[in-house]
């Protein structure tokens, strides 16, 4: 059933919006991501399976090439790693965790994943999201688990223009269509 | 066309290389870009504009701004948007504008209903609370509704709500600042210069179209050398320059909440002939403020003097204004009456435009200053300790009559002077509406003889008129003091930029409250305090002489204040009245509240994007796109769309939910359960959690197994249920109802994190990540068979109550095997990418072996034929687990769980208590009406309690009749009692029997 194997994401219609003065909004698909819950220990051991160190600072996200963790609370992090085998990985992590007491959970599926760029990009998610998305107050690098509408998302920026985000995959379709109503006014030409 | 005699030769904003036109009540005029309706409409000799709410009587602008009380007018936008009771001088003119007067029939010059003016002692204050103590023999209520209302709601009023809906759409922002500056008049943009100077990111927001307050108006004074207009520009230029600062014309800061969060309205294309069709028509901002900087300013107060109210009759800047910055001459002969040197300055600039200043009356006995002195200079007579006792003309002013004032305080009549326009002025009051919202305190001022700001409840401080602080160089200087104030509150350190050299008049802006004096009887005039809603001078009085003290109660009775202006105008000369009336001083007399909007603010704004689909997150399935391919019908489970029958043509509800029934016993069926609940609860405590939760014992549940759950909260009462699996020892999956997941999860990571937070165990959701298919029938595991490897289907090794991990179609699965239909039944969880790739295989097979898809309506049918609970249907709320038949899932070794302590209380024990039955109709068609009352009688005596209510009731194919579950009080002892639902016409006979209507030994589990 080699055809199965194909993840199906979650439809969204026709919300994904490209004008590149404003901002573009793009599906990230087949990503395998994990939610880690445990102490500082466990966290590190954990970092080091799966290829990149647990953040401890707050809101902070860490990445190396396609692998991400983003920290989400102080004893809790979502893992991200573009493309692989979400089983593959567990087995790895699970292996060197051993018994500790801790908790990971293969939430690949649960998730819809968007990049939101563009000059126009903070502005557009300030429309629903309650944050200060400057680049003073929400510097590149920064992530944190917030609301966008009536969604709970995860955000992070991932460049001084651009957005990574998180959300359930059944509020997919209304976040990028909350997206595509923000964005129509930053489409338009300046008179 | 602008009418020669009202338009000025040159001068003003207005752009008067771009000719605008516009309709008004069908007629066609001109203006120029940069004209308000209002100012072009005085530019072509109209001051009528519309009628008074109550008596219709004419009614021209009295202001230049958002305190207008008396020109709402209809605009219809380029889209067919129609927009009522908008005012007239704040709505910008553009080419094709459609506006319409209001609350006139049949026309604005003649209106039917200005009757109501000469019958008007009987429409006294209160007379609207009159109305509803009607004639006894009709009933108070049906002549209020049958008549008083009808009348007056049709009679009284604003524009026309419109029918259409909205076609416009409203964006949202939410934005952060170091300091919000509302009001760019002189206060605040002195205000942002030096807020924005020390580094602070600043939003400056004005209601105006332009940035600039009093400064727009101001011909005679000089900044820096220069014109006021000219430092204004520079001002704004090199405000515009900064990259810290937003600047928001056309926004108005409506509402002031707690945390220094304000909410702004910004007008984004009201204004334009033809906006683009993606641009909002007006955005909310959201600003969350460290520090707020109020310099709102100030509103200049009408005179109450008889017949004060007709069209031509204005305040004396609203006259200035629209000469200096719309180049409109408001008229051609222009009487003043003031109280305040303020008006000289409008006198000037009436004079200088070429208007025929006939006289400043002036009530104070002895006008002097420099504005005075100045008016005398230009050769305009000035008549002080003079009172204005009535006026002249229908649609426009076209006398004044005047009295002198003797040293007695007596009035003599006096002349009578021909004119078109009669300026007014009471003097100025601070709008201290923003600083009252964020709950600071506000005082009255005997000094400034008005209300101003007093302590602050947030982080913000007024400066400027808005807090007595009058004159354009006190008001730069407080403004830029404010603001430096707040850059440095905010964590900037402010430089010290010097205040710019200002020339102006020196004047006072003291001025009269309360009523003017006259000789007429006073019973006979109407001297107007409340223009929107027509409340006199007399009115208030009444209101005193029928006992109300308190403005809260007077404000009520009379309406002063309450229109859509919220008393702008008016709310200060009415408690000066009251005061007066009641011999009280005005602070013992009170202040009504300030409430939010400042200004009426449209539904569209506040709803947003939230709207049309964008309303709600509708939340679909992996399988929703398969349901929809298949004509399924969907229903709303919470946020979720789930399909609820799949008819096939020909079929209506009952046929399509009988055959989905029947395939599903005989054979096999297929629904989407992806919606379930689910929580990955994992750790060494994880089964120690569940204990502690749940009714059940989980201590000892092997791996691979599964068990109901049972949910109480501390009342003892059910509030979710749900299977589990115990995946590992240290892992289980939890699933909840499709409504209970969130609540559930929070539950338990409330009672972890406050509770047990020794427990080593943590709680994640895991709903989204598993698309769930339920394949229930006796044909179950043929289906999936071929389908699944690594797992022993065969029952002795895949016993019912268990869970196994393998693969199916290649891809993971934790595959449970449980029924919510009494058949064999399985639950296939597979990573919800795969979920229609799974669903679709498994489907061929259900087709091969004669099976078909089910919806909830099916599952609802098949669970009651079982007797099996829907939380939420079979529970209100106040039912425990043993009334539901459901004691046997409680853990009776167990030391304590949520809502055990509760289950023991003398109430829950007690005989009585209502319980889960089956209910079996005589007739056998008949099926019940969920929710209906059951009773011992057919015909119960009035006032006889019921015994319980119908919970579920269904057609049931495979009983061949109609089933019923219920909640009955000591319903398991009544089994086989008769009992009655009274229903309209006549009461259903109905047999108490077991909740289980099929294979109640469970022989079908498997298959």
């Amino acid at each position: 059933m080699a055809d199965v194997a194909l993840r199906r994401p979650p439809q969204i219609g026709l919300a994904l919006v490209a004008d590149e003065r404003s901002v573009r909004l793009e599906a990230i698909d087949r990503v395998s991501r994990f939610a880690v819950r445990g102490d500082a220990d466990a966290a590190a051991i954990i970092g080091r399976a799966f290829g990149v160190a647990l953040p401890t600072e707050p809101w902070r996200a860490a990445f190396d090439g396609p692998l991400a963790a983003l920290w989400l609370g102080p004893d809790e992090w979502l893992l991200l790693a573009e493309g692989g085998d979400p089983e593959a990985i567990s087995a790895e992590v699970a292996g060197a965790v051993g018994g500790r007491p801790c908790s990971w959970v293969d939430v690949s599926h649960r998730n819809a994943g968007f990049l939101l760029s563009g000059p126009d990009a903070a502005d557009v998610l300030n429309s629903g999201c309650p944050l200060p998305l400057g680049l003073a107050a929400f510097p590149v690098g920064r992530c944190t688990r917030t609301l966008f509408g009536k969604a709970e998302i995860v955000l992070w920026r991932t460049g001084e223009t651009a957005f990574r985000i998180e959300v359930w995959r059944s509020f997919a379709a209304y976040a990028a269509g909350l997206i595509a109503e923000a964005a129509r006014e930053h489409a338009v030409p300046a008179a | 066309m602008s009418h020669p005699a009202f338009r000025t030769a040159a001068g003003g904003r207005i752009d008067r290389t771009r000719p605008v036109r516009f309709t008004f009540d069908g007629k066609s005029y001109t203006g120029f870009a940069g004209d308000t309706l209002a100012s072009a409409l005085l530019a072509s000799g109209v001051h009528l504009m519309g009628r008074s709410f109550k008596y219709h009587r004419p009614r021209g602008p009295i202001a230049a701004g958002s305190e207008e009380p008396n020109a709402l007018v209809g605009v219809t936008g380029p889209n067919g948007r129609e927009t009522p009771n908008l005012r007239a001088t704040q709505v910008e003119i553009y080419d094709g504008l459609v506006a319409v007067s209001q609350n006139r029939w049949p026309s604005l010059a003649f209106d039917a209903n200005a009757v109501n003016d000469l019958f008007w002692p009987l429409l006294p204050s209160g007379f609207y609370y009159k109305t509803f103590m009607g004639p006894s023999v009709l009933g108070a209520t049906r002549a209020w509704k049958s008549i008083y209302e009808p009348v007056i709601r049709r009679a009284a009023g604003l524009g026309r709500a419109p029918a259409a809906p909205d076609p416009d759409h409203y964006a949202s922002r939410f934005v952060h600042s170091d300091v919000l500056v509302i009001g760019a008049g002189p206060a605040g943009i002195a205000a942002a210069m030096a807020a924005s100077a020390a580094g602070a990111q600043v939003i400056l927001c004005d209601e105006q179209a332009e940035l600039g307050g009093s400064l727009l108006a101001d011909t005679l004074s000089r900044i820096d050398g220069r014109p006021a207009a000219q430092w204004l520009d520079g001002a704004l230029a090199s405000l515009a320059g900064r990259p810290n600062v937003t600047l928001l014309p056309r926004t108005q800061a409506f509402g002031y909440f707690a945390d220094n969060f304000v909410a702004l309205q910004q007008r984004v294309t009201d204004h334009l002939a033809s906006p683009h069709t993606d641009m909002p028509r007006e955005r909310l901002w959201q600003v969350r403020a460290r520090e707020v900087v109020i310099a709102a300013g100030a509103i200049e107060r009408p005179l109450v003097f008889p017949d004060n109210d007709r069209p031509g009759i204005m305040l004396a800047d609203a006259a200035r204004t629209h000469v200096a910055r719309y180049g409109v001459r408001p008229g051609t002969r222009a009487v003043v009456f003031t109280a305040c040197d303020t008006a000289y300055e409008a006198a000037l600039a009436l004079r200088e435009a070429g208007v025929d200043v006939r006289l400043v009356a002036d009530l104070r006995s002895d006008p002097a200053g420099a504005a005075a002195d100045a008016v005398r200079r230009a050769g305009i007579r000035v008549a002080g300790a003079t009172t204005v006792t009535g006026t002249r003309g229908r649609l426009r002013v076209s006398a004044v009559r005047l009295g002198s004032l003797t040293a007695g305080g007596e009035v003599v009549p006096g002349e009578e002077i021909a004119c078109d326009l009669l300026l007014m002025s009471g003097g100025w009051t601070p709008s201290v509406h923003l600083h009252s919202q964020s709950r600071g305190k506000v005082v009255w001022s005997e000094d400034a003889q008005a209300f101003l700001p007093g302590a602050h409840a947030q982080r913000e401080r007024s400066a400027g008129a808005c807090r007595g602080v009058f004159g354009l160089a006190a008001a730069l200087a407080d403004g830029a003091a404010a603001g430096r104030v707040a850059a440095m509150k905010a964590g900037f350190t402010p430089n010290g930029a010097p205040s710019p050299a200002v020339e102006e008049l020196a004047h006072s802006w003291h001025g009269v409250l309360g009523a003017c004096p006259h000789h007429r009887d006073p019973a006979r005039v109407k001297a107007f305090v409340d223009f929107q809603n027509d409340v006199t001078a007399k009115d208030l009085e009444l209101a005193t002489r029928e006992g109300f003290r308190s403005i809260e109660h007077v404000k009520r009775f009379t309406t002063t204040g309450m229109a859509t202006d919220q008393g702008k105008t008016s709310n200060v000369n009415a408690l000066a009245i009251v005061s007066k009336a009641t011999a009280a001083p005005v602070p013992a007399v009170g202040l009504t509240t300030f409430r939010m909007p400042y200004t009426p603010v449209t539904f569209g704004v506040l709803a947003g994007h939230n709207r049309g689909e964008l309303f709600d997150p509708v939340r679909t399935t992996p399988i929703h796109s398969w349901a929809v391919e298949k004509g399924a019908v969907f229903e709303d489970v919470g946020l979720w769309k789930r399909a609820r029958y799949f008819p096939r043509a020909g079929e209506d509800m009952h046929a399509a939910v009988s055959r989905e029934c029947r395939t599903a016993r005989a054979c096999v069926g297929l629904l989407d359960a992806s919606t379930l609940g689910k929580i990955e609860v994992v750790g060494p405590d994880a089964a120690e959690l569940l204990e502690r939760m749940y009714v059940n014992p989980w201590r000892k549940l092997q791996p691979g197994r599964c068990r109901y759950g049972l949910l109480l909260n501390e009342a003892g009462y059910v509030i979710d249920d749900g299977v589990a699996a115990r995946v590992a020892p240290d892992r289980f999956h939890v699933t909840t109802t499709t409504g209970g997941a969130p609540r559930v999860l929070a539950m338990m990571e409330d009672y972890l994190q406050t509770e047990f937070p020794e427990l080593k165990v943590w709680l994640t959701s895991t709903t989204e990540q598993w698309a769930v298919i339920a394949v229930q029938g006796p044909r179950a595991r043929d289906v999936l068979a071929p389908l699944v490897e690594g797992i022993d289907l065969r029952c002795e090794a895949f016993p019912h109550m268990a869970m196994r991990e393998g693969r199916i179609c290649g891809v993971p699965t934790r595959l449970f095997r449980v029924s919510f239909t009494g058949e064999l039944g399985y639950e296939v969880n597979v990573p919800a990418d795969f979920g229609r790739a799974v669903w679709e295989a498994i489907w061929s097979r259900v087709l091969e072996a004669g099976g078909c898809a089910y919806g909830t309506e099916a599952m609802h049918v098949l669970r009651a034929e079982k007797g099996y609970i829907i939380v939420g249907q079979e529970t209100d709320g106040t039912v425990t687990p043993d009334d539901l038949g459901l004691g046997w899932a409680i853990g009776k070794a167990k030391a304590d769980f949520v809502g055990k302590r509760s289950l023991v209380r003398p109430d829950m024990l007690a005989a009585g208590r209502k319980q889960l039955v089956g209910l079996v109709t005589a007739d056998p068609a008949t099926v019940l009406e969920e929710g209906a009352q059951i009773t011992r009688d057919a015909d119960p005596a009035k006032g006889s309690p019921a015994l319980g209510h119908v919970t579920s009731s269904y057609w049931s194919d495979a009983s061949g009749r109609s089933i019923a579950l219920a909640l009955v009080a000591g319903g398991r002892a009544r089994i086989g009692e008769t009992l009655h639902v009274p229903m309209p016409g006549k009461a259903v006979a109905v047999t108490v029997a077991s909740p289980v209507f099929l294979d109640p030994k469970g022989e079908r589990l498997d298959g």
